[in-house]
């Protein structure tokens, strides 16, 4: 689904990421950990498409196709999705309304027609359910004055009703309580198909006790430095990031 | 400058829609103004004394001031001895007994506006009064109003029709001492619209006037009257586009509301005069007064404008509180895009007790565009417990625009309640890059943003226009925002 091959990329001339391979499968779950500051971020936003960024070297193939030649909504209408860390307001924009647009562009880019606002809210009512949004939610502008547990349940519930093939979550865990994180957990477990992908990308391993990767990748200064299956991502918690580093290093 | 910002810049530039010039033969003055000219039209129009002494009143007032110079536009001087005063449409023999008569290429420029001129269109139920240039056209729906006793007419019509109504209620809330150009247009005004809605009278369809300038060099000064007797109550709409021309035009008009007692007039205008090209060439110069006199008791008065067009505008649209517990409303949209420059607000008068008032004023400046909002609120002495809510917000796009807020606030009673609120934001690239990200084209998220960025605005319009401010927005702006 997802091939990345040596990837080289950075931002405002400062290298960041430094030659990242990963290959993701459909059905797969993908954890990427690291410390602050490794390039998780930039690695969402680089697939993503988002403005600023420069690839150096390396290429993403996405389903076939050359992901980083494809326009930022390009890549989202052909199911590349991300969750993002810090979703932005968007005052006076209901919505439905973005949601339903949104969910049209798709739709028209794989020839359906178009749903209507009536065909819109029934196909919506029971995801907004399992996300204990209340109804009145897709009456308010687009996260203005949501708390922060309600901006990360709103990435999940549109990620729900977008479908993606591939999804992106960048540090969706963090702001969020307990209770929040079990369904906001729930939520993306819930997606999780054989024909669809995730990338967890997460500083913490509290989520991954709740979506279960199938790998776990640690992201240190630009490059993947280890690669694991769930258990890595316990044994990062026990020992932190300094015993790769280290580890590494020694070897080198 | 990064691509987002690039893109965003591309997609302001838009070229003007209306921009068509259509053949019609013109019967005009020479250019200039003297006592002559303003004899002329008034001999045109068949006028009566009292009017005719007005005007020569108006005139040699207006001999003695000079233009304004506070506001914050730039332009040259204007050369008034090179304006037109005087353009109408030539009529084959009589004036138009019907709209049959009217010149078919007058209609289908109409259409073309997309005007609904015939009662069979699109906004049926929409009653519209058409000034080309300077002259009224053609007014719909005539005699169902007629049976409400509401009067929907051409100005001209209401000076040969009612001139007791029009010498009673002209000048009344704006004197042609009042302002350099409000002195130019009591002059030389040549028609506009006239509307009396009498007690308690709801009137039974929106009533709509478009203006639209056609002939070179011409100015257009319209001049409309709107008298809302006791407990009726009236909402008006007025459209306005000109065409593309090098030299800048010049659109110098007066609006007049008097509400009594209990009554409502609500006031909403689409403006979309031609803004000048992408260097700021041409254009129109839309020098406007419009006032509104909330006369009795409980009345109100509320103004919703959205302003695309024009080079430059210069527009307060105010109200004077004068009856206890009466309401002031102003709800304004302004778009300046490559080098138009706008200095528009309004001022709310507290003269009643407990009057209220309340501005909602959103600024859009994108390319070089230049947007300030000037508002005044007085409260008098006699105004006791009056209130005031003010929030002006303004938005950037780009780097090269600006946007400026000069409010002025006069307290002279100590019950008064006045708050203002400003804010000034820029369209985030993570905005547009988080609707992008969820398939939306950049130019459909700047359209989305800057739509819900003015939603308590068009929230005010009539449903039909709002969805075509909207639109209109959007156009201005793919041009840049929508």
């Amino acid at each position: 689904m997802l091939e990345i091959r040596n990837l080289h990329a950075g931002i405002d001339g400062k290298q960041i990421l430094k030659g990242v391979t990963l290959t993701i499968n459909p059905g797969e779950v993908h954890a990427i950990m690291g410390p602050n500051g490794s390039g998780k971020s930039t690695l969402s936003a680089v697939l993503a498409g988002r403005d600023g960024y420069e690839v150096t070297a390396g290429e993403v193939i996405y389903q076939g196709k050359s992901l980083l030649e494809m326009a930022p909504e390009e890549r989202a209408r052909e199911g590349v999705f991300l969750a993002f860390q810090y979703p932005v307001e968007i005052p006076g924009v209901n919505s439905t309304y973005f949601l339903k647009a949104a969910l049209n562009e798709v739709r028209k880019h794989h020839g359906l027609v178009e749903l209507d606002a009536i065909e819109f809210l029934a196909l919506v009512k029971d995801k907004m359910k399992a996300l204990e949004l209340r109804e009145d939610f897709l009456k308010r502008p687009v996260n203005e004055g949501f708390s922060g547990g309600e901006k990360k349940k709103n990435e999940i519930f549109q990620m729900a009703v977008l479908e993606p093939k591939l999804a992106i979550l960048d540090e969706t865990d963090s702001g969020l309580d307990i209770d929040a994180l079990k369904v906001v957990s729930a939520g993306v477990n819930r997606l999780r198909r054989a024909d669809n992908a995730q990338l967890v990308i997460t500083h913490y391993q509290r989520l991954l006790a709740y979506v279960i990767p199938d790998f776990v990748h640690v992201l240190c200064d630009g490059r993947i430095v280890r690669s694991g299956g769930k258990e890595l991502a316990l044994e990062l918690e026990q020992r932190g990031y300094d015993w790769i580093l280290s580890e590494r290093n020694h070897t080198a | 400058m990064s691509t987002a910002t690039e893109t965003i810049e591309g997609l302001v530039k838009q070229d003007y829609k209306y921009g068509f010039v259509t053949d019609i033969e013109n019967e005009s003055a020479p250019p200039g103004l003297s006592e002559d000219i303003v004899r002329l039209i008034s001999s045109k129009k068949g006028e009566p004394e009292f009017l005719l002494e007005w005007r020569l009143r108006a005139y040699r007032y207006w001999l003695t001031m000079t233009p304004p110079d506070w506001p914050q536009v730039h332009y040259p001087p204007i050369d008034f001895q090179d304006i037109i005063y005087y353009s109408a449409p030539k009529r084959r023999g009589d004036a138009p007994k019907s709209l049959d008569e009217v010149d078919p290429k007058l209609l289908e420029m109409y259409a073309k506006l997309g005007i609904p001129l015939r009662e069979r269109e699109r906004l049926a139920g929409v009653a519209v009064d058409a000034v080309l240039d300077s002259v009224s056209v053609g007014t719909t729906f005539k005699e169902k109003l007629a049976e409400k006793g509401v009067i929907f007419c051409s100005f001209s019509e209401a000076v040969r029709e009612h001139p007791d109504l029009v010498k009673k209620h002209l000048g009344s809330v704006v004197p042609y001492t009042d302002n350099y150009y409000a002195a130019l247009n009591s002059a030389v005004f040549s028609d506009g619209s006239f509307c009396y809605i009498p007690k308690g009278v709801r009137c039974p369809m929106e009533l709509s006037t478009y203006f639209r300038i056609n002939a070179a060099k011409s100015g257009q000064f319209e001049r409309t009257l709107i008298v809302a007797e006791e407990g009726s109550h009236v909402s008006y709409l007025e459209g306005c586009t000109a065409p593309m021309r090098d030299e800048n035009q010049l659109h110098a008009a007066v609006v007049e509301l008097v509400a009594m007692d209990g009554a409502e007039i609500k006031y909403s205008t689409v403006q979309n005069w031609y803004p000048g090209d992408e260097n700021g060439r041409g254009g129109i110069f839309n020098f406007v007064t419009k006032r509104g006199l909330a006369k009795g008791r409980c009345s109100k008065i509320s103004w919703t404008q959205v302003e695309t067009g024009s080079a430059i505008t210069w527009k307060y649209p105010s109200c004077i509180l004068q009856g206890d517990n009466s309401v002031g409303e102003f709800y304004s949209v302004a778009v300046t895009n490559n080098y138009q420059q706008a200095d528009t607000g309004t001022k709310m008068i507290h003269i009643g007790k407990n009057t209220k008032s309340t501005i909602i004023s959103k600024g859009i400046s994108a390319g070089r565009g230049q947007n300030s909002y000037r508002g005044l609120v007085k409260i008098m002495k006699s105004a006791s417990h009056a209130r005031n809510f003010s929030q002006c917000d303004s938005l950037l796009i780009g780097n090269r625009c600006g946007a400026h807020t000069f409010p002025y606030i006069e307290v002279k009673n100590t019950t008064a309640r006045v708050e203002h609120e400003a804010t000034t934001s820029k369209i985030g690239e993570d905005q547009i890059f988080y609707c992008n990200q969820r398939g939306l084209s950049t130019q459909d998220a700047v359209n989305m943003i800057v739509n819900g960025y003015c939603k308590e605005v068009f929230r005010q319009l009539p449903m039909e226009f709002a969805v075509e401010a909207q639109k209109l927005l959007g156009v201005s702006l793919e041009g840049s925002v929508g």
